[in-house]
C-alpha cells in the first residue's frame, strides 16, 4: 500500500468573486478517523466540505482519493461519501419512511428504514408527514441515514446542530461504530466533541477583514 | 441499465407523490387553463362563429400560461431544501433523474390540460371536428412545453424572484409549439388534413426528450457550483 490515507487534500484553494475563502488547505484523512474542522464563522468550513463532495469546483490545488486524482475516480468516490448538510434534504410533505426510502434506496443497507427509525427515537413517526415534527426530530430523521447507509467517507455539516443530549450521544456513537468498522469522518462543529479519536483541524478565516 | 432506470423511476415516484400531497396547488393551474378559457366568451362574444376562430389561438396560449405557472416551482424547493444538492453528488447520471423529474412535471400538468381541453372546446364551441386534433396535439405539445419550461426552472433556480425571467427565457423557445399546435387545430376547422402538423409537434417532442435533459443537467452543474 503506497498511501494509506484516504483522502489527501494538497494546496486547496477557492475564491468566490476573487476573494480568497479557503488559501491553501492541506490536510488528510485516513481509515479509522475522525476529523473535526474548526474555525470562526465564514472561515470556510462548509465550503470545504462541499468542495470535497464536489458539490462546489475548488479554484486550484488537488484532491486524491486512495492515491488517485478524484477526477479520475469520480464515480468511485461519489459511491463512496455520505454527505449531511445544513439542510436536511428532507421534503416535509413526505413522511419520514418516505423521505428516508428515496434518498437511500439504491443502498442494500445493513438495517432496515424502519429499524433505523426506531434507532434514532422515532419509533411510531414512520407515517407522519415531516412538517408535523419538531426541528430536532426532522434532524433525527435525516440522521437516520447514517444507519443505512454503506458509504465509507461520511462528511457532516454540523450535525448536532438542533439536537437534544441523547441525540448528540447518538452521532457520536454512530461515528465511532463507523470509525471502528474502516471508515472516516469529517465534520464540522463549534460543539467540542466528548470522544476518543478525535484530530482537528484548523482554517483561518480569510485574510480579509479579521477584525476581531 | 437498472442503474439509470432506478434514477429515472426514484425520482419520477418521488416527484409524483409529491405532487399528490399537495393536490391543491397541483390543481390551481388547471383551474386557472378553464377559468380563463370561460372568460373569453363572456369577454369578447358568444358567438358560435367568432368564438370557432378564436379557439385554437386561446387554448394554445391558455395551456402554455398554465405550464409556466407550474414550472418555477420544479427545482426550487430541490435546491431550497438540498436535494438537488444530493441529486448532484450522486455517482450516477443526472440526466436520469432529471427526465423522470419533467415527467412528472408532464403528468401533473399537460396531462390534466388536455384531458380538460374538451371543456374548454365546448366553452369555444369548438367544433367536434377538431376535438381530437386538439387532444392529439396538446398531449404532444404540453410534453414540449414541459421540457422546455424545465431548462428556464434550471437556469433561474438559485433567484429569489425567478418566475418572470423564466417566463422571459422560455417564451420564445414557445413559438414554434403554438405555432403548430394551434395549426393543428386550425387545419382540423377548415377540414384539411392535420397529420403534417402533428408529426412536427411529435419530431419537437422527440428532440426535447433527448436533448432537455442534458441541457438541464449541464444548467444544474453551472448554477449550482459558484
Amino acid at each position: 500500500m503506497v498511501n494509506s490515507s484516504l483522502l489527501t487534500v494538497n494546496d486547496l484553494r477557492f475564491e468566490r468573486d476573487d476573494i480568497p475563502v479557503i488559501n491553501g488547505a492541506c490536510l488528510t484523512l485516513n481509515v479509522g478517523e475522525i476529523l473535526q474542522i474548526e474555525g470562526p464563522n465564514g472561515s470556510g468550513k462548509t465550503t470545504l466540505l462541499r468542495i470535497l463532495t464536489t458539490a462546489l469546483q475548488p479554484s486550484g490545488g488537488e484532491i486524491l482519493y486512495r492515491g488517485q486524482i478524484l477526477s479520475e475516480c469520480r464515480f468511485d468516490y461519489l459511491s463512496n461519501i455520505l454527505f449531511l448538510g445544513h439542510q436536511s434534504a428532507l421534503k416535509l410533505t413526505l413522511t419520514a419512511e418516505e423521505n428516508l426510502s428515496w434518498t437511500t434506496s439504491e443502498l442494500p443497507g445493513s438495517v432496515s428504514i424502519m429499524e433505523a427509525l426506531e434507532q434514532v427515537g422515532l419509533r411510531g413517526y414512520s407515517d407522519v408527514p415531516c412538517h408535523k415534527l419538531s426541528e430536532g426530530q426532522q434532524r433525527r430523521v435525516a440522521l437516520a441515514r447514517l444507519l443505512v447507509t454503506n458509504a465509507e467517507v461520511w462528511f457532516l455539516d454540523e450535525p448536532f446542530s438542533a439536537l437534544d443530549k441523547q441525540g448528540v450521544q447518538f452521532v457520536e456513537q454512530c461515528m465511532e461504530r463507523h470509525v471502528k468498522g474502516g471508515g472516516a469522518v469529517m465534520l464540522t462543529t463549534h460543539q467540542p466533541i466528548g470522544m476518543e479519536p478525535v484530530r482537528r483541524y484548523s482554517l483561518v478565516g480569510s485574510s480579509v477583514g479579521g477584525g476581531f | 441499465m437498472p442503474e439509470s432506470n432506478r434514477g429515472f423511476s426514484a425520482y419520477f415516484r418521488r416527484d409524483l407523490l409529491l405532487a399528490y400531497r399537495r393536490r391543491g396547488e397541483v390543481a390551481s393551474p388547471i383551474i386557472f387553463f378553464v377559468m380563463v378559457a370561460t372568460l373569453i366568451p363572456l369577454g369578447i362574444t358568444p358567438e358560435a362563429d367568432s368564438l370557432k376562430e378564436l379557439a385554437p389561438g386561446t387554448i394554445w396560449v391558455m395551456a402554455l400560461l398554465a405550464t409556466l405557472l407550474s414550472a418555477e416551482g420544479l427545482f426550487v424547493s430541490d435546491y431550497k431544501d438540498g436535494s438537488l444538492e444530493q441529486l448532484l453528488i450522486s455517482p450516477n447520471m443526472l440526466v436520469m433523474p432529471i427526465f423522470g423529474k419533467v415527467t412528472a412535471h408532464w403528468i401533473t400538468t399537460g396531462l390534466p390540460l388536455t384531458l380538460a381541453s374538451p371543456l374548454i372546446g365546448l366553452m369555444l364551441s369548438l367544433p367536434s371536428v377538431a376535438y381530437l386534433p386538439m387532444m392529439a396535439g396538446l398531449a404532444l405539445g404540453t410534453g414540449c412545453l414541459s421540457f422546455l419550461a424545465a431548462i428556464g426552472a434550471a437556469l433561474t433556480v438559485s433567484l429569489q424572484k425567478g418566475s418572470l425571467l423564466l417566463t422571459l427565457i422560455v417564451m420564445p423557445l414557445y413559438m414554434p409549439i403554438i405555432i403548430f399546435g394551434s395549426a393543428v387545430m386550425q387545419y382540423s376547422i377548415d377540414g384539411m388534413a392535420w397529420s403534417g402538423p402533428l408529426a412536427i409537434l411529435g419530431a419537437m417532442l422527440a428532440v426535447a426528450i433527448a436533448l432537455c435533459p442534458l441541457a438541464i443537467a449541464a444548467v444544474l452543474r453551472l448554477i449550482t457550483i459558484n
